[in-house]
């Protein structure tokens, strides 16, 4: 009698087991032995692999172009911010408005890729848009020069996702009660600081949670450079390197040493989130 | 002032459309025109016929977008069906019985979610190659499956609304513990169920990395990967790669169109969890 409840949870947590903690174990265990993924031993490098990671310029140089797309994620919560506190209050085509803002993030990312090559060609759509605003001086090689191609996968990644920090946001004001903002109108409140002191505390929980998710979001982009540049002209993230030495060069130790370390940096930045902001919504069992 | 306001918020929302709009439209104006054409006008230009169809025809036909369709749907199917058996039953165990290490195997779930799928492929790829199920559709279904904790999540939290006296009235009537999940608990759940399928099955309607990485012949591509390496051949022809994008694209706003209410709740409540 008493076994029956691990009959039913046995399936779930086989495949948790199997799918998740077997490979952080086996991860953790590669990072410190130098393999290629086919030899039946596998030769031990201590913390050598590690120590390439961090001191190798190749590897580490890639954490910096995260920077671009944290920037990016950042610009992506304001504009995110504006547009739910926009419709929040009475809007024509309401609707429609937060359909079209929020269905970018509906659409594959290898689909978002093309359009956004076809948007970047030489000539293409940016160009001709600029050259019909009589900024025509300004094309230039969106995705071929180094300078600007991590700018431009940057803009693409705000296209694709400020519609979920959009509407989460536009949930969670909504979620507060209305009779509030009556009662501070009567008092004589106007729309700023009807903004500053209800909506913000309102969704504080939900704006933390979004820097976060865009924290550990911008030290694992992968779709968008792999599908769109293939990682050249210095567009290649830690995660496409990854890829790279893992699958192409064959070093799985390597590899699997950059994926211990960006999972002890995602789990720390959640950690500290969770030391924060611990959570009161959710109770279980 | 108060018409500059309304000014500036009109203006920025339709400034906002258009920057979300133009990308996609140019695609959709590309895909109608032929390579002469193409060469000849501007993209913001519209096609001069929308009858053209010949792209369409070539992306299909050249990118074998129908076995891409196959291969997602079969996947989608079984990976669903799955996720919603394993999900609700590990949710009933958890929500309905009291045993040991109950709370142990929350926090095994709960630590999971922090876990960043991308991160870890290098040695997960290990793990389902030794199980030989590299390059089959069964490679991407467990993975789907099994690496789904925001579903359980869900059904957890929807369990703890049905009133536990139901499932009591009706093993005083003799029922047995299994066919309370079955007669009682599963068909209550239909919403919850409904907004996993929906959140996940988008989700997994636009995965790339797992297909690109463990099903790499041409037979098993899906929809991404099928339209990923359409790229190749078709390298300098735009409007058949316009095409197959829109292709692609198509579904989904008609997902969108009929499903957006569930989709929003959907995704409010699998993501703030």
């Amino acid at each position: 009698m008493t076994r029956r409840p691990w009959l039913y949870v046995a399936p779930a947590l086989i495949l948790l087991i199997t799918f998740t903690y077997v490979p952080v174990g086996a991860m953790v265990f590669y990072s410190f032995h130098k393999w290629d993924g086919l030899d039946v031993t596998m030769e031990p490098a201590g913390f050598g692999n590690y120590v390439r990671v961090l001191t190798d310029e190749r590897y580490w140089r890639v954490f910096m172009i995260s920077l671009y797309y944290l920037a990016a994620s950042f610009a992506q919560i304001a504009i995110a911010l504006y547009f739910a506190v926009v419709l929040s209050f009475r809007t024509r085509f309401r609707n429609l408005f937060k359909g079209i803002l929020f269905f970018p993030y509906l659409l594959n990312g290898v689909a978002v890729g093309f359009v956004f090559l076809y948007l970047f060609q030489p000539d293409g759509t940016l160009d001709t848009v600029l050259r019909l605003i009589g900024l025509g001086d300004h094309t230039r090689q969106w995705l071929g020069d180094p300078d600007i191609a991590n700018i431009s996968l940057a803009g693409t990644s705000v296209w694709r996702f400020t519609g979920l920090n959009f509407v989460l946001f536009l949930g969670a004001i909504q979620s507060i009660p209305g009779d509030v903002y009556e009662a501070a109108e009567i008092d004589g409140a106007n729309r700023w600081h009807q903004f500053r002191h209800i909506i913000v505390p309102g969704i504080r929980r939900i704006i933390s949670l979004s820097f976060i998710l865009a924290i550990s979001g911008s030290l694992s982009v992968f779709e968008i450079p792999f599908i769109m540049t293939g990682g050249a002209n210095g567009t290649r993230t830690f995660v496409v390197q990854a890829y790279e030495t893992a699958f192409q060069f064959r070093q799985i130790g390597l590899a699997s040493a950059m994926a211990v370390v960006l999972l002890l940096l995602v789990l720390l930045i959640t950690g500290v989130q969770r030391r924060i902001l611990p959570d009161e919504e959710v109770t279980l069992s | 002032m108060r018409t500059v306001a309304r000014l500036a918020k009109y203006g920025s929302l339709v400034l906002a459309s258009m920057i979300v709009l133009i990308p996609l439209v140019v695609v959709l104006f590309a895909s109608f025109k032929t390579h002469e054409e193409y060469a000849r006008s501007g993209p913001l230009t519209p096609p001069e016929s929308w009858l053209h169809l010949d792209n369409f025809a070539t992306a299909w036909t050249g990118g074998d977008m129908l076995r891409g369709f196959g291969n997602t749907t079969l996947i989608l199917v079984v990976s669903l069906a799955g996720t919603v058996l394993v999900g609700t039953l590990a949710a009933y165990a958890i929500s309905r019985f009291v045993f040991p290490f109950k709370r142990l195997i929350l926090g095994l779930f709960l630590v999971a979610a922090l876990v960043p799928g991308v991160t870890t492929q290098v040695a997960t790829y290990q793990i389902v190659k030794s199980m030989g199920l590299v390059n089959t559709p069964w490679s991407a279904i467990v993975l789907f499956m099994g690496t789904d904790i925001i579903s359980i999540y869900i059904f957890i939290q929807f369990m703890q609304s049905i009133p536990p006296s139901l499932d009591q009235a009706a093993m005083i009537d003799g029922a047995s513990r299994f066919t309370v999940y079955r007669r009682i608990i599963l068909p209550l759940m239909r919403p919850a169920i409904a907004t996993v399928v929906i959140i996940k099955g988008i989700a997994i309607y636009n995965e790339f990395y797992i297909p690109f990485l463990y099903m790499r012949s041409p037979g098993l591509n899906v929809i991404s990967t099928a339209l990923f390496r359409f790229k190749g051949p078709y390298g300098a022809q735009w409007e058949t790669i316009a095409a197959c994008t829109m292709i692609v694209i198509i579904p989904t706003v008609v997902v969108f169109l009929l499903l957006q209410r569930f989709i929003y709740n959907g995704i409010t409540a699998g993501a703030t969890k």
